[in-house]
């Protein structure tokens, strides 16, 4: 019972963590908190099962369709959306209430298309894999490798590629970065492709790992998001993978009867808001983040 | 396009719009005078609504005593969710309060003995018989009918609903203009220098977010008997970002912009409903319904590109940053 907690806690929560890096990231370098972020998923989700459901196509080239066009979505509000806002010297404020704007308008355009019903992928529901104590079904078994092949990839590219350490400099400093000779607009770009083909990726791990999901599914995500990022200390592109894994298995974890009985399933959201705000009045500034005298 | 012409129907709108100004007055409170992100808003709505609801179905209270303790628990909530992370910077905070009022809504949708889960308050009595909180409620509003000699009930609804939201924007004007107002502005303007003025910043920030979530409570309320059913589905985040929309429409740091905003609001949001002429009248109600929340999405973020103080906002007072 344990190992497999711990198993459906790293599924969860290597969902959240590549999500909580996409997120994250954007705010270390725009300061801007996207709140369409799980409806950037819901679309990456959806963009894949066009392809996979009705088409045909087998799922890894949805997938890396899925990304490609939800990152063209997400580099392309930058340039009529972001980059306008920017230009104005928009605060956190108009930031934030712009981004809600945009997550309404998305998930209902993404309503408007694909309607509320709930959509499956092409996967065997049936097929499962045991690993000793532990049974995985193929659509979790498929998301914990191809989760772990992203987070590996990812954290190569943050801490061994030049574009990488620039977009980490960024956001610990932008000023003196942009001192430094690093173009920030063009990283700014790249930001947001990386951003979207995170959302694109985390959203059709998520859809896989909940089996169904509407248009709608993209915000329900959000908040276990968020709370991974906040919690990795927001900016911190590893703390959000360190916090969104922790979260993940300690949600699963708290539903241990074990543990004090266990917590209603239905309840592993608070749990992760409830662990974030014990967190966060020990180690305001998140497990990651630096405190900043202001 | 008849129902344009009924007076029942822009009742409902007028009532509507009274209710969301009554909840987005908490907001330009908090937001617009003091600059506290509150997004969780929509939560003591609910906290009002639900309390009330559950001292009248399960408690046999009387509505007059049960409705001022609605407003007391949602006060009670805010100045709990306040003193454990108002201290948190403010982008963490506006986060930790979207949390808050999903977290209410979970628990209302999942605590069926206590909320009637799912189903909404018609769940909250015993099994098979479909629970009322409002009787006390439809004979004040039919006595009050009698008084105006109106006709038909959702103007007396009006007509309470207004007064009561008049009553509330009077109290702000006149508590802005007081000592305690400028401090409000101080906070916002710079907290740091209020702070080193001696002023105890945190208190001032948990005063304003408790008076802000009574009025969600009292908005709340008003929702409850308007609909005289309500389940946590009316309760999502939509609700708060609405009132949010309707604070920056009106205009920041403003009072009388409130019931501006939401009217033009109402307005929209209703009158959005009868565009169902060609090539509109293709589709079928749930799309249209897609394609209005698409247009307020839209609203929200070409106000935030081209007008960022608002309708009756001035620039010289507060810009949206």
């Amino acid at each position: 019972m344990f190992w497999q907690l711990v198993a459906n806690g790293l599924v969860t929560g290597s969902v959240i963590a590549i999500a909580a890096v996409g997120v994250s990231i954007v705010y270390g370098i725009l300061r801007l908190i996207n709140f369409a972020y799980g409806d950037f998923m819901a679309f990456g989700a959806l963009a894949a099962y066009a392809f996979n459901g009705p088409l045909g196509i087998p799922l890894v080239p949805a997938v890396l369709i899925a990304m490609i066009l939800t990152a063209a979505l997400s580099v392309g509000l930058d340039f009529v959306l972001w980059r306008p806002l920017r230009a104005r010297r928009a605060g956190f404020m108009s930031l934030f209430l712009a981004s809600i704007g945009l997550a309404l308008v998305l998930r209902q355009a993404l309503l408007f298309g694909y309607g509320p019903q709930p959509q499956q992928y092409r996967v065997d529901p049936y097929k499962v894999y045991v690993l000793g104590s532990v049974r995985l079904s193929e659509a979790q078994f498929v998301s914990i490798i191809a989760a772990a092949a992203v987070i590996v990839t990812l954290g190569l590219f943050l801490s061994r590629t030049t574009l990488g350490r620039t977009m980490r400099a960024l956001a610990d400093d932008r000023e003196l970065a942009a001192i430094a000779g690093v173009n920030v607009a063009r990283v700014i770009t790249y930001t947001w492709i990386l951003s979207g083909l995170l959302a694109g990726v985390a959203g059709v791990l998520a859809a896989l790992v909940q089996t169904t999901f509407d248009p709608n599914f993209g915000f329900t995500l959000l908040l276990p998001i968020f709370a991974a990022v906040v919690l990795g200390g927001i900016g911190s592109a590893y703390g959000a993978l360190a916090g969104g894994l922790l979260l993940g298995i300690a949600m699963e974890l708290s539903t241990w009867p074990s543990f004090f009985g266990g917590v209603d399933p239905v309840y592993k959201p608070v749990v992760a808001f409830v662990l974030l705000a014990a967190a966060l009045m020990v180690r305001p500034q998140g497990l990651l983040g630096r405190a900043r005298v202001v | 396009m008849s129902v344009f012409t009924s007076g029942g129907f822009w009742a409902f709108v007028g009532v509507v719009a009274g209710i969301y100004t009554i909840l987005a007055l908490g907001i330009q409170l908090q937001f617009g005078f003091t600059g506290l992100l509150n997004f969780g808003q929509v939560a003591f709505m609910a906290i009002g609504a639900y309390t009330m609801a559950i001292l009248v179905v399960k408690e046999g209270w009387s509505m007059w005593l049960a409705a001022p303790l609605g407003v007391a628990a949602a006060t009670a909530a805010s100045l709990l969710l306040g003193l454990s992370s108002l201290r948190l910077r403010a982008d963490y905070f506006a986060i930790v309060t979207i949390a808050f009022s999903e977290i209410v809504r979970y628990v209302a949708t999942n605590e069926n003995a206590l909320t009637g889960g799912s189903q909404g308050t018609i769940a909250l009595g015993e099994v098979g018989k479909a629970a009322q909180y409002n009787d006390q409620w439809e004979r004040f509003q039919a006595r009050v009918q009698g008084w105006l000699h109106v006709s038909s009930s959702d103007v007396a609804m009006l007509v309470i609903v207004w007064s009561v939201a008049v009553v509330l924007l009077a109290l702000v004007w006149l508590a802005v203009r007081t000592p305690w107002g400028r401090v409000l502005r101080a906070i916002r303007e710079d907290e740091d220098a209020a702070a080193s003025l001696g002023k105890n910043v945190f208190a001032y920030k948990l005063q304003v977010l408790a008076l802000g979530s009574a009025f969600g409570g009292i908005a709340g309320l008003f929702y409850a008997w308007q609909f005289s059913f309500f389940s946590p589905a009316d309760f999502q985040p939509l609700l708060t970002f609405f009132a949010w929309m309707i604070v920056i429409l009106g205009g920041l740091g403003r009072v009388w912009s409130v019931p501006v905003g939401s009217l033009v609001f109402g307005f929209l949001f209703a009158g959005t409903r009868f565009l169902d002429f060609a090539p509109l009248s293709y589709l079928d109600s749930a799309e249209r319904a897609y394609l209005r929340l698409i247009v307020i999405g839209l609203v929200i973020i070409g106000l935030v590109l081209l007008r960022p103080q608002g309708i009756l906002g001035r620039r010289e007072e507060m810009v949206l940053e």
